[in-house]
């Protein structure tokens, strides 16, 4: 375990070192109507192209899709092995999303999530851990459809927030 | 079309009035269960007023803010959002964009746009661009 950290040390271990480029169990999820009915209807957004199948099957697309970030509610497998993350509170940093094609539903989306960077940042929040993961979504046929890069921010000492590491 | 856009255009206003309600269904809906964005004490104790929106909603209302915007004929290609501050449910968020560039390659009509979520107090806490396709006269 991690103990208290001063600011000539480092929070980054070889074993968290070790995460850099490891593959996430790959996790298949089916493209459910009615999941993206109701993130459809959490975000706000009233886009027919989501909901209205008539609508969607007579545009460009040809039937009913997901919404852009729809993928945050599809989450990564574990990884092969425990993640020893070093902190307690947990802040999301930002995503860059890529779109090759549309995720329909009806699709099954495979995702595989990887640590492409770790670095430390040391702020009025004392040490922060910044986790740079790649996401890559891919279909049924084989098609890389998107990739999230997401930055994660990690800090501070405690009770682990619920949700850390599912993000 | 793509040959509408000119630089410097910039997108209708999207406006949001989030509740905790709101942050609730989106938790639920993207099983994103942080504490901090539905638990009042948990959020106090980090130093908070108030619970805190999903940086990842505010992603959701940009590409809405996007999408709406190009409609069924365009492409939303690529999506980079930062959350630089944190917002509030009860305040209103208010999404703009404008056109920055505006190109074609390999006949495709691009489009790229800074976008943004503006607070109450008229600062962009939630910075970011998009890169669209859009259909051209030409392409028809």
């Amino acid at each position: 375990m991690t103990t208290s950290v001063s600011s000539d040390d480092t929070v980054i271990s070889e074993e968290l070192r070790s995460f850099i480029d490891l593959e996430s169990n790959a996790v298949t999820y089916e493209i459910e109507r009615h999941a993206v009915e109701r993130f459809t209807c959490a975000i706000g957004d009233p886009n027919p192209l989501y909901t209205n199948k008539d609508f969607a099957e007579s545009s460009s697309y040809g039937g009913l899709i997901a919404p852009p970030t729809f993928f945050r509610s599809l989450l990564p497998g574990d990884y092969p092995r425990p993640y020893p993350e070093p902190f307690a509170h947990i802040l999301d940093g930002g995503s860059k999303y890529r779109y090759n094609e549309p995720v329909r539903v009806g699709d099954q989306i495979t995702i595989v999530r990887k640590i492409t960077d770790l670095f430390e940042k040391h702020g009025r929040m004392g040490t922060m851990l910044f986790k740079i993961s790649e996401i890559s979504y891919t279909n049924q046929e084989g098609r890389l459809v998107a990739t999230q890069t997401t930055t994660t921010i990690t800090y501070g000492t405690g009770e682990k927030d619920s949700g850390v590491g599912d993000h | 079309m793509f040959e509408d856009v000119n630089v410097g255009d910039e997108l209708p206003e999207l406006v949001k009035h989030p509740d905790n309600r709101q942050l609730v269904m989106y938790a639920g809906a993207s099983q994103d269960f942080v504490a901090i964005h539905y638990d009042l004490n948990v959020a106090k104790e980090a130093g908070h007023p108030n619970v805190i929106i999903h940086g990842a909603l505010k992603s959701a209302w940009l590409g809405e803010l996007v999408t709406g915007w190009i409609g069924p004929e365009g492409r939303l290609l690529e999506l980079d959002v930062s959350y630089r501050a944190i917002d509030f449910p009860g305040d209103t968020a208010t999404c703009v964009g404008k056109v920055i560039d505006a190109r074609i390659e390999d006949g495709v009509g691009l489009v790229e746009i800074e976008i943004g979520l503006r607070n109450p107090e008229g600062a962009i806490s939630t910075p970011g661009r998009a890169l669209v396709s859009l259909p051209t006269h030409s392409a028809t």
